[in-house]
């Protein structure tokens, strides 16, 4: 039995990966309502109708407008109705194992945040209710995420602070230190993250992981000029589909060297990231008096 | 491979769902059987009466105290046995089995059943109901790289299995509350939904995100709060998924 050199690797603030590079897809479709250089609309167009994978779980909208819904997506007419980050909660691992019951997906393909990668990979090496998944995730893709809200978060933000209709709301975006809110007919109000970090969701200051270190593929608007995002290629399933959509003429790519502001301001927020983060997960240790608020990463008790 | 580990499946009060779950590695179990272990007891599968020495003992089902004979052979396992997993959410917790009354044909007097760790010590928990083909490969895998590999397996499979025994070591009962005793109100939950996928009777669905149990639907499986990654988070672990899973397939082919 060989046992992979990988094994014993502690991620460093970008986790592993094959390849780094600035792109954006060549489908002007996508790119239409895309968040940034539509990425993930497009490697999961491309490995559907490859028969790569036979659904993707992404979030469309919900109920109420900005809320999102995660469903099962299986025609690029699906995944077209995903585009666009809306920065409230989706669970989307809710839908992992039924993804291969009622959807009958062998070969699934997700997106989501940083956690809920690590989600996924946990759920590979021990699933305790996930019978017959850890063998059929195919494609995951991860999105970098400095935090995330509580949906009545985001509506506070949107109506109280920036005084716009939620439903009037063209797209939101958190980019150069500003939470931006595009309205339909073409004002622009953008707060500042002062502003922001109070309504965040509690359970994100623990969290330790920027750049989606543990998906096949992870992108994100940081680090590349607007419209095009920056993607790292990590696994070998990853790289394998990658190199295959990049053939296919699916993405122009540009050399993460010779974009602005490059891989280091996304080092540079990643690393301040897992720090603040950190000095949390410390300072819960002391939160009371002789008592502590658990610390996942050392154990379930 | 001639230095194969000896493994037991000792059955008390379970619905027999865990073996079945663990035939349904197919292939892998024959590999299993065929390379890293000898299946040295078990009732439906070798023909032996007495519990004998075994490196690992594979516990279903919760024990009831009523019965001597159950209450005397779980013993006997933990006598026996260097490692005693308890296998799904009756030997780890209950399950279902904590709904018991007696009063059931043909032995009405059988009320009162207990999860193994209330009366032996448990070394390792696989929580679930039924617990997952997959785990129960990973542990035997990891069991087996425990007590026969090169250092460096030793090394990983002691640090697979770490959170499985600190499980064990966290108590015998389970509940879709943990989620928010131990996640929402310790500031943990960043609203994934593994929880809710995990559940075996979608006791869980998700409120603007976060995990709202129907308490009355859940059978105290554990797979919720086992699954969520906030309850344990292993780096060192997890962050090399790929090699491991990659070990564990090629183990296995
Ligand atoms: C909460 C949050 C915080 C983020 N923070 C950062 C950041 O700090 N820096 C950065 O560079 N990028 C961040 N992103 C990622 C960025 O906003 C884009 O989602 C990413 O660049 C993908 O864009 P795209 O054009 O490739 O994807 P598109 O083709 O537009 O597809 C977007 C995909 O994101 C999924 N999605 C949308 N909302 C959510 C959600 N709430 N949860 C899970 N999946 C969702 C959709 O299913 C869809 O498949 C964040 C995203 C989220 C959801
Ligand atoms: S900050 Fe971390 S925990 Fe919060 S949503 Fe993003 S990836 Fe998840
Ligand atoms: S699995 Fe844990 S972190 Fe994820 S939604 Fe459920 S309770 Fe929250
Ligand atoms: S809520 Fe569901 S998964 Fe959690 S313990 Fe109850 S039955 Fe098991």
């Amino acid at each position: 039995m060989e046992l992979s050199s990988e094994v014993n690797m502690m991620g460093t603030e970008l986790g592993n990966y094959k390849l780094c590079v600035s792109a954006r897809s060549t489908d002007k479709e996508i790119l239409k309502k895309a968040q940034d250089g539509g990425i993930v609309t497009q490697l999961f167009a491309y490995a559907l109708e490859e028969g790569i994978i036979d659904g993707a779980i992404v979030s469309g909208p919900g109920d109420e407008p900005w809320r999102p819904r995660p469903f099962v997506a299986t025609s690029v007419e699906e995944l077209m109705k995903s585009r666009g980050t809306r920065y409230n909660i989706s669970p989307n691992v809710s839908f992992i194992k039924e993804a291969t019951r009622s959807y009958g997906l062998d070969r699934i393909g997700i997106v989501g945040t940083p956690c809920q990668m690590q989600a996924v990979r946990k759920g590979q090496l021990y699933p305790a209710g996930l019978r017959d998944v850890p063998d059929k995730i195919a494609l995951a893709i991860g999105i970098f995420c400095m935090e995330n809200f509580p949906y009545q978060s985001i509506k506070q933000l949107v109506e109280d602070h920036a005084a716009m209709k939620l439903e009037s709301v063209k797209k939101m975006e958190i980019g150069k230190g500003k939470f931006w809110v595009y309205g339909e007919r073409g004002q622009v109000v953008q707060l500042p993250l002062k502003v922001t970090h109070k309504y965040e969701q509690p359970g994100c200051h623990v969290c330790l992981d920027y750049v989606a270190n543990l998906a096949d593929v992870s992108t994100g608007s940081v680090g590349s000029p607007d419209g095009w995002s920056t993607v790292f290629v990590r696994t070998k399933k990853g790289d394998d589909i990658w190199t295959k959509a990049i053939a296919a003429g699916c993405f122009e790519t540009k050399s993460i060297e010779q974009v602005k502001p490059g891989l280091e301001l996304v080092s540079k927020l990643a690393n301040e990231k897992i720090t603040k983060n950190q000095k949390t997960v410390e300072e819960r240790a002391k939160f009371g008096v002789n008592k502590a608020l658990r610390n996942p990463y050392l154990s379930p008790k | 491979m001639a230095d194969k580990i000896k493994v037991g499946h000792v059955h008390m009060s379970g619905c027999t769902g865990c073996l079945v779950s663990l035939a349904d590695n197919y292939g892998g179990l024959l590999t299993i059987l065929d390379r890293y272990a000898d299946l040295v007891y078990g009732l439906t599968l070798a023909d032996v009466r007495h519990i004998p020495k075994m490196d690992v003992a594979l516990v279903e089902g919760s024990v009831c105290i009523q019965d001597k004979i159950s209450v005397d052979e779980i013993k006997e396992t933990r006598e026996k046995a260097a490692v005693v997993v308890a296998v799904g959410g009756c030997a780890c917790y209950g399950n279902i089995t904590r709904f018991s009354r007696g009063g059931q044909p043909n032995q009405p007097q059988h009320e009162s059943f207990l999860p193994v760790g209330d009366l032996i010590k448990v070394d390792v928990y696989i929580p679930g109901c039924a617990p997952t083909p997959q785990l129960i490969r990973n542990v035997c895998v990891m069991a087996y790289l425990l007590l026969k590999g090169n250092k460096d397996q030793q090394e990983l499979a002691k640090k697979y299995l770490t959170p499985l025994m600190q499980l064990a070591e966290r108590g015998t009962e389970a509940c879709g509350c943990d989620l928010m005793y131990d996640v929402i109100n310790q500031g943990l939950c960043m609203g994934c939904g593994s929880c809710a996928a995990a559940c075996p009777v979608r006791a869980i669905t998700h409120e603007y995100g976060k995990p709202n149990v129907n308490r009355e639907m859940c059978i105290k499986c554990g797979a919720c709060y086992a699954q969520c990654p906030r309850s344990f988070f292993n780096f060192d672990v997890i962050t090399g998924f790929e090699g491991i899973l990659e070990t564990i397939d090629g183990a296995l082919k």
